[in-house]
C-alpha cells in the first residue's frame, strides 16, 4: 500500500518538480550571465505550446520509441523510488536511453545520427561509474536494495567518498549539463543544430523535456542516497545535500566549455578508475 | 490557453545581410536586451521554432534555402523580415542577383524596417509576431476540426446512403 502510493506520487509529482527545478536552474543560469532570466515556470509554458504544435514526424515509429523512453524513464524511477533492486534501476535506465536513441536513428538525419552516436559514446562513459556506485553502496551495507540503502544505520558517503566524486562527474553527462552536453544540449542550441533532438517536434519534444524531468529527479535520489541515513535529520541532510548538488551542476554548467567526446570518454573512464576503484579497493582492505 | 505567447522560439537565417541585422538580432539575446525573460530562444532549428527572422535581401541562390526552412517549420509559424532589405530588397533591389524582399518567396507576416533595425524595433516585432501566432493557432484547430468532418462526411459516403445535404457540406468544406 505504502509502495503503491509512492509510485503514484512520484508519477504525478515528479513533473512537477523537475519542471520547477529545471525553470529555477534557468533562472540562476541566466543570473549567473548577468541577465534577468526567464520566468521560473518557463520550462511548463514552453512543454504546454510544443504540445500546441503542429506534430511533424519523419516517420511514425520515431514517436513511438519516444514514447517507451518516457515509459521507461517513469518506470526506473518508479523502481528507484519504490525501494527496489539498485542495478535493476541502472538497467531499466540504461534501457530506456536505448529507446531515445533509436528514436534519434530512426529519423536518419545527420544531426540526429550525430547526436545519437554521442549519446552511445556518453553511455559508454558513465555506464561503468554508475556500476561502482552500486557496487560501493552494496560494500557498504551489504545490499542491492534501495529499501535497505535509505534505512541504513550510518550516513554512506563518508566510506565512499571516492565514489560519490566520481558519481560528481558523470552526473554532469546525465544532466546534460555542459562540459559533458555533447548529445543534446540546453544552451548552445546552434551546436549540431539540436543533436539527438533535431528531428522531433511538437508534442514529441515535449515528452523527451517531461522525461528529462523524471530523469534529473531520480538521479537527485541517487545523490539522497549518498546522504541519508535512519535518523530524523537524515533525510534533510539528504534533501539539502541534493539542493547543494544541483546548484554546483548549474555553476559547472556555466563555467565550462563544452569538452570534446575524446576527452569525456577518457576522463570519465580515469575517475572512474581511479576515485571510483581506488575507493573500492580501500573498502575491502578494511572490511578485512 | 494560447501558450505561444509565453514561448516564441525563433530561428534566425541571414538571406544576404551585410550582418548589420544580425547582430541586432543576436544583440536581443545579450544581457542588455535579455529576449529570454519573455521565453525566447533562438533555436537554430527550424522543427523546434515558431518565429522565423529573416535578415538581407532574397536571391536567386537562397530562395530555395528559405522555403525548405519555412516548410520544416511545423506550424502555426510566423514570418518576420527583419530590416529593409528584408523587407523590399532596400538598397541592393536594383542588383541582378536579388529578387528583392523575403515576400517574394514566403508568405510575410510582420516586417521590421530599418537600417539596420534596432534591438528595440525587434522585441517589438517579436511581440507583434505573438499576437499573430495566437490568431493561427486558432485557424490551425478550425481547419483540423473541418478536415475531420471532412473525412467523416467522406467515410459515410464510403458506407453508402449519401444525401444530397451532406454532398453539398461535403463540396463547401473540402479545402
Amino acid at each position: 500500500m505504502k509502495t503503491w502510493m509512492i509510485v503514484s506520487a512520484y508519477i504525478l509529482f515528479a513533473p512537477l518538480l523537475g519542471g520547477l527545478l529545471a525553470g529555477i536552474d534557468r533562472k540562476i543560469t541566466a543570473r549567473m550571465q548577468g541577465r534577468f532570466g526567464p520566468p521560473v515556470l518557463q520550462p511548463f509554458y514552453d512543454v504546454l505550446k510544443l504540445f500546441e504544435k503542429e506534430s511533424v514526424a519523419v516517420n511514425h515509429v520515431q514517436n513511438f520509441y519516444i514514447l517507451f523512453f518516457l515509459i521507461g524513464v517513469i518506470f526506473t524511477g518508479c523502481l528507484f523510488f519504490s525501494g527496489g533492486d539498485l542495478l535493476m534501476v541502472i538497467f531499466a535506465l540504461t534501457l530506456a536511453n536505448i529507446f531515445l536513441i533509436l528514436g534519434a536513428y530512426s529519423a536518419n538525419s545527420p544531426y540526429s545520427s550525430i547526436g545519437a552516436l554521442r549519446e552511445l559514446m556518453l553511455m559508454m562513459a558513465y555506464e561503468p561509474m554508475v556500476f561502482l556506485v552500486a557496487i560501493g553502496f552494496y560494500m557498504v551495507t551489504g545490499s542491492f536494495g534501495i529499501s535497505n540503502l535509505v534505512q541504513s544505520n550510518k550516513m554512506l558517503l563518508p566510506y565512499l567518498p571516492g565514489i560519490f566524486a566520481g558519481f560528481l562527474y558523470i552526473l554532469t553527462i546525465k544532466m546534460r549539463k555542459s562540459p559533458f552536453d555533447l548529445s543534446m544540449s540546453h544552451h548552445a542550441h546552434q551546436e549540431i543544430v539540436k543533436g539527438i533532438t533535431t528531428e522531433f517536434s511538437g508534442s514529441t519534444l515535449a515528452l523527451i523535456e517531461i522525461a528529462h524531468w523524471y530523469e534529473n529527479l531520480f538521479l537527485m535520489g541517487f545523490i539522497f542516497l549518498f546522504f541519508t541515513w535512519t535518523s530524523p535529520w537524515g533525510p534533510v541532510v539528504g534533501v539539502l545535500a541534493c539542493l547543494v548538488v544541483y546548484f554546483l551542476e548549474i555553476l559547472i554548467d556555466n563555467s565550462f566549455a563544452r569538452a570534446k567526446w575524446q576527452y569525456v570518454l577518457s576522463s570519465s573512464w580515469a575517475v572512474a578508475a581511479t576515485l571510483g576503484f581506488a575507493n573500492v579497493v580501500i573498502l575491502q582492505l578494511l572490511q578485512k | 490557453m494560447p501558450f505561444f505567447s509565453k514561448s516564441p522560439w525563433i530561428i534566425h537565417y541571414d538571406g544576404s545581410s551585410c550582418n548589420g541585422c544580425d547582430i541586432e538580432v543576436l544583440a536581443c539575446l545579450t544581457p542588455v536586451y535579455d529576449v529570454e525573460r519573455f521565453g525566447v530562444i533562438n533555436t537554430g532549428n527550424p522543427k523546434h521554432a515558431d518565429i522565423l527572422l529573416i535578415t538581407g535581401s532574397v536571391n536567386e541562390q537562397n530562395k530555395d534555402v528559405i522555403w525548405q526552412i519555412y516548410n520544416q517549420m511545423p506550424h502555426p509559424k510566423v514570418v518576420a523580415a527583419i530590416g529593409i532589405c528584408a523587407t523590399s530588397g532596400g538598397i541592393f533591389a536594383d542588383c541582378y542577383n536579388v529578387l528583392g524582399g523575403v515576400d517574394k518567396v514566403l508568405p510575410v507576416d510582420l516586417y521590421v524596417p530599418g537600417c539596420a533595425a534596432r534591438p528595440e524595433a525587434i522585441i517589438d516585432g517579436v511581440v507583434k509576431a505573438l499576437g499573430i501566432l495566437g490568431e493561427k493557432r486558432k485557424k490551425m484547430v478550425a481547419r483540423a476540426k473541418r478536415k475531420k468532418m471532412v473525412t467523416r462526411l467522406k467515410q459515410m459516403k464510403q458506407k453508402g446512403g449519401e444525401s444530397h445535404v451532406r454532398k453539398s457540406a461535403l463540396s463547401r468544406h473540402d479545402p
